[in-house]
């Protein structure tokens, strides 16, 4: 009973924890910039009685929206990065190594190319399903590597010579198409927040929501999962189903974050096992929420320093998020080395 | 006559990828009733296991559980009657060993999985039963093997079944935790009333903990029934198809092959003081033989396994004259005799074993004093 008690504190803390950070960060991100915005003005704007018309612009059209959707993203991508380590029973696996947000990207900037010829405006869920076929198009190639290679790192591997593939591709046609259009194109096809208006948000919010909701509501069954497909089984789990769901969702979270950011790498990966690290635990039902939050804090934190390190330069998102997710990887898998030599 | 059966399958036939593996098993198993599957590497032992739990769509027959189809539950229902013990490798991450337990809970739990003040005692008490309430915080991936399969059975159990199901649960322990595990099998199939069905590679022990065997043999189920009527003599090395070696189904002796040839060395042994000298001449490659010995004594299967030639009486009889002469004719042949056994402790049946004795120092042939080392370190009578 005591040890609950204590875990329970732990949780609570962790929780806590958490949700500080990305509001910390939130206003962080609104205040820091080419113009520095103090917490007065922001709390001025909140309330309506911002007399600076400037600043409200700034605040509300550019900054917020931004660092929304960086959090927004940022989760969904942790989150989606859960769900493939859990699917293939490897902590390594994410959108990222397994060439799924590559392969959404591929789709986007075709789409994109196609239609910015074609002068017809896209819409927010046109490039969201664009990117959902390209993601899921990357998962089924990698589901069935998955079959013939029994061994996790070779699908790594090939996951990530698929990336490679897709993303030579996607710079191919970025580079041939003559558009100054292209520009933001190519901001886009390197990884950034930038760019990002409400109705962008609201259409992001929705997906990445929906699709939270419904991995929590199985948070269960990948406990089960989590002890194996054949305990799994015999706890009443239908493992097919199970697994269908769980390609379905991990690739419309991260086919989303790829519509709108584009690849962004190693948050995937890094987050869920930061987390597990905080909470020294992997129980799903704890893991989802916390994977969420972890990732949105992430994201804030490295948009962060992408607007502002080489200001006013700015970095690709992924430039950031690799300098920090990396070494987690490599250190994972040291771990990882060593667990087994004991 | 079915009802009486907890569990039973008709005509079951397994394989993969719609091969058939094994055909038209029957077997049945009633409440509180251990059934154990023997037969050698490969032969679809865990095939078969797999087809009953539903993890393998069997290829034809029936499954039935509780006078059902399997097929006709739902995935939910067989949870709360059947669990499993399987030898798939379970390495989750940042659990305790209670952590484990507690997943036998998932049928029970509500849509979150959370635990219950009633599932929290039922992980305890399962815990308790098979003597793992110690370990309960220590981290899964951390203990050993034995300790590992103690918590996958306290899980099983945990999940409150009808019937078990375990797969070579046995395999990989050494014999402390080998008996252990076992004992906590017999003893939840007594008081719980615990069907168990499994596959074992140890023959002496499946012979023991067993109400029913069944043997696997090619592509059937060669033999189904309790072991006295499974284990007779002989049937073991046909099934296993052992071409060398020997394997004593009373007793669950198993003998390396005998070294043939003329015998070199005559061992006067019996009441269990001659096995291991056997031994030992059958490790330095030399043959032997040995006598006289009745076939009841405890040295004789071992004696039948290992001599090049055996002189043996019949049960409870006194030497007759005819067998003295032929061990005595044998030992001429041999340039050694051998005495393991206590003569001190033979009785007035053994009075031909005496006279053999006395005729090996006549001929000079004894090693040692008339005493061979090995059996003066032998309290020959703590056999009896």
């Amino acid at each position: 009973m005591k040890r609950e008690l204590s875990e329970k504190k732990r949780y609570a803390g962790a929780f806590l924890i958490l949700c500080l950070l990305v509001l910390v960060f939130l206003v962080i991100n609104v205040c820091a910039g080419s113009v520095t915005i103090s917490l007065d003005d922001i709390l001025k704007t909140v309330k309506g009685q911002q007399t600076d018309p400037t600043i409200a612009d700034i605040i509300l059209q550019i900054r917020l929206p931004r660092a929304l959707a960086a959090a927004i993203l940022g989760g969904g991508l942790a989150l989606s990065g859960y769900l493939l380590q859990t699917f293939f029973h490897n902590p390594i696996a994410g959108p990222f190594t397994l060439g799924i947000s590559s392969g959404a990207k591929l789709v986007v900037a075709l789409v994109m190319v196609l239609f910015l010829g074609s002068s017809i405006q896209i819409s927010s869920m046109v490039m969201i399903g664009a990117a959902f076929v390209g993601a899921m198009l990357s998962m089924g190639f990698v589901l069935l590597m998955a079959r013939v290679m029994d061994q996790m790192s070779m699908l790594i591997v090939s996951g990530v010579m698929i990336g490679y593939i897709c993303s030579a591709v996607t710079d191919f046609v970025v580079t041939f198409a003559d558009d100054a259009n292209i520009v933001n194109l190519h901001n886009w096809s390197k990884g950034s927040f930038s760019g990002i208006t409400w109705e962008n948000v609201a259409i992001m919010a929705a997906v990445i929501f929906l699709s939270f909701l419904c991995v929590f509501l199985m948070s269960k069954s990948i406990s089960a999962f989590q002890m194996g497909e054949a305990y799994a089984r015999n706890m009443g789990l239908d493992i097919r189903k199970f697994r269908a769901a769980l390609v379905l969702l991990s690739s419309i979270l991260s086919a989303c974050v790829t519509a709108f950011a584009g690849p962004v790498s190693f948050v995937g990966i890094a987050v869920p096992h930061l987390v597990k690290n905080l909470f020294h635990s992997s129980r799903p039902i704890l893991m989802i929420p916390a994977s969420f939050l972890g990732g949105a804090v992430f994201c804030l934190f490295c948009d962060l320093l992408a607007r502002m390190v080489f200001a006013p330069t700015e970095l690709s998102i992924s430039t950031v998020t690799a300098v920090f997710g990396a070494p987690i990887v490599i250190l994972i898998m040291i771990r990882k080395k060593k667990e087994k030599a004991a | 006559m079915k009802d009486t059966f907890y569990f039973y399958t008709e005509g079951l036939t397994v394989g993969y990828h719609g091969v058939p593996l094994i055909k038209n098993i029957k077997i049945s198993v009633k409440r509180g009733e251990i059934l154990t599957l023997i037969g050698p590497n490969g032969a679809g032992k865990t095939t078969i296991l797999k087809s009953i739990i539903k993890q393998l769509a069997p290829l034809g027959g029936l499954v039935c559980l509780d006078g059902r189809p399997v097929d006709e539950m739902t995935a939910r229902e067989l949870s709360t009657r059947l669990s499993v013990v399987l030898t798939d490798r379970v390495r989750p991450e940042l659990m305790t060993c209670e952590d484990v337990v507690a997943t036998g809970r998932h049928p029970y739990t509500g849509r979150f999985g959370i635990l219950s003040a009633h599932d929290r005692q039922v992980v305890k008490e399962s815990m308790e039963l098979v003597n793992i309430s110690e370990m309960a915080d220590r981290d899964f991936t951390k203990i050993s093997d034995g300790q590992r399969q103690r918590v996958m059975l306290a899980r099983a159990i945990c999940q409150e079944p009808d019937i078990i199901v375990l797969d070579e649960p046995t395999s990989f322990l050494d014999i402390r935790y080998k008996l252990e595990f076992l004992s906590i099998i017999q003893k939840m199939s007594r008081t719980r009333n615990l069907s168990v069905i499994m596959s074992l590679h140890e023959l002496d022990l499946a012979g023991r903990i067993s109400d029913k065997i069944v043997c696997i043999r090619g592509d059937r189920a060669d033999r189904f029934g309790p072991p006295e009527e499974v284990f007779t003599p002989g049937y073991i090395p046909q099934l296993y198809q052992m071409t060398t070696g020997s394997y004593d189904e009373l007793t669950g002796n198993l003998e390396l092959a005998p070294i043939e040839g003329r015998p070199e060395v005559f061992v006067i042994a019996g009441n269990g003081s001659g096995t291991a000298v056997f031994r030992r001449l059958q490790r330095e490659g030399v043959p032997f033989a040995t006598g006289i010995l009745w076939e009841n004594d405890l040295d004789y299967p071992s004696a039948k396994a290992l001599a090049a030639q055996v002189v043996a009486e019949r049960p409870f009889c006194a030497i007759r004259p005819e067998v003295l002469r032929q061990a005595k004719e044998l030992m001429d042949s041999c340039r050694e005799v051998i005495i393991t056994l206590d003569m001190e402790a033979v009785g007035e049946f053994g009075e031909g074993l005496r006279e053999l004795c006395a005729y090996a120092v006549e001929l000079g042939k004894v090693r040692g004093k008339g005493c061979h080392p090995l059996s003066c370190k032998h309290d020959v009578n703590s056999d009896f």
